[in-house]
């Protein structure tokens, strides 16, 4: 045994012990976005057992600025971050067991994802996703530890099935106004920070230090050099539908989900169908390259560009369709090439 | 009246009585937001009950997505 965890494990809290159940844990990321890819990494340099790693979408030029697991190479090829994160993951620690899944994660995919996961950490770019976690989190009592950022503002808040509020009791209905980064703008110390929150919680809970949990729900804007730190226990709620006593886990209902998503104000629009179906992208591309339409590959996805609109198409028959917020224009494409 | 919000010194007009009206002050009526007035957390049904003096501190988290 190196000395790689030395400096963790004289920090008395974790110590020998809560190095081992480190080992011995599995923490589910849902996203690879700015704030995946640093949990990933504090995680993974800390020796958590196992990470299983989720995301939908490839490396851009645009994430490079924050995102810190990527590089220019990775933009150049347009590489699943899920993949990119795996790979740079397990050169940062061979020891850790790295699961990637290029997916958009439903509520299917979380039912699966979430088997023998000790701890959730939320690092989504919308609250669809997070409000799946919220109650699948509740149904499978699993903790979960919410991070949002935006500008240089964020805020964090570990929600602990049967002991806090969980995120329905403090929102009660899902945000209609959609700033976000892609809109807003973000600096990367601010996801830094919100990382900060969430991976020292996340530690607690993997060693079980249950009494040194923060509680609160804790923000602040770097900009603005404004900190809090709020008890917000007085919002649980005894008829919350996630969480409370006759509780009926209203975002894991079918007529809940999204199968088309406008991504976060950039004008991209995904078409996730309604079976996940395996696509053979090399025949795909000799079909489309076929039209006289020139096709990028790699092992992963396809791309190509028809009027002003490029579409990129995943294996799992998932397209990101760039250039439109109109859904149907996006559907129509999408059908006209995958039928 | 002067309110100490998110840190901040403010200066509001009287017409600003209710939590609901100081949201609105602040176009945040549409947003999801917690406010806690001097250390005390108000329910979401209470805003339009709920008066507002001068010299409370206000804070006022609003929840973000992005990630």
């Amino acid at each position: 045994m190196s000395d790689r965890y030395s400096r963790q494990i004289l920090f008395s809290p974790i110590g020998k012990e809560g190095q081992a159940k480190l080992k011995n844990k599995h923490v589910l990321i849902v996203g690879a976005g700015a704030l995946g890819a640093a949990n990933a990494e504090v995680l993974a340099r800390a020796g958590v057992g196992r990470i299983t790693i989720a995301d939908r979408d490839y490396v851009e030029w645009s994430n490079l600025q924050r995102q810190q697991l990527y590089t220019e190479e990775d933009a150049k090829q347009r590489m699943p971050k899920a993949t990119a994160a795996a790979k740079r993951l397990r050169k940062i620690n061979s020891d850790v067991e790295i699961s990637p899944h290029i997916l958009d994660v439903g509520v299917q995919e979380l039912e699966a994802l979430i088997t023998h996961v000790d701890l959730i950490i939320d690092a989504a770019d919308n609250f669809d996703i997070r409000l799946m976690i919220n109650d699948l989190a509740q149904k499978r009592e699993i903790p979960w530890i919410y991070g949002g950022c935006v500008g240089s503002y964020g805020l964090s808040f570990s929600i602990l099935p049967g002991l806090s509020p969980c995120l329905m009791c403090l929102m009660e209905t899902i945000p209609i106004e959609r700033v976000t980064c892609d809109t807003a703008g973000v600096i990367q110390p601010a996801i830094q920070m919100v990382v900060s929150y969430q991976t020292s919680e996340a530690f607690k809970i993997l060693v079980e230090d249950d009494q040194s949990l923060r509680r609160t729900l804790v923000s602040f804007d770097l900009w603005k050099n404004h900190h809090r730190s709020i008890d917000v226990s007085s919002l649980k709620k005894q008829e919350c539908l996630s969480c409370g006593k006759n509780r009926s886990y209203p975002n894991l209902s079918y007529k809940n989900q999204l199968k088309t998503a406008v991504l976060c104000g950039r004008d991209t629009v995904q078409i996730r169908p309604s079976h996940s179906l395996p696509i053979n992208l090399n025949h795909l591309a000799d079909l489309i390259g076929d039209q006289g339409i020139k096709v990028e590959q790699n092992p992963f996805l396809l791309s190509f560009a028809v009027e002003d609109v490029r579409l990129v198409i995943f294996k799992d028959g998932r397209a990101l369709v760039h250039g439109v917020t109109d859904v149907v224009k996006a559907k129509s494409l999408y059908h006209r090439y995958l039928g | 009246m002067n309110l100490v919000v998110n840190g901040n010194d403010v200066n509001i007009p009287d017409s600003v009585q209710t939590v609901l009206a100081l949201l609105n002050h602040f176009q945040l009526e549409n947003k999801i937001v917690i406010v806690e007035i001097n250390h005390s957390i108000i329910n979401k049904s209470l805003y339009e009950e709920t008066n507002i003096s001068d010299g409370d501190h206000i804070e006022i988290v609003h929840f973000v997505g992005g990630g």
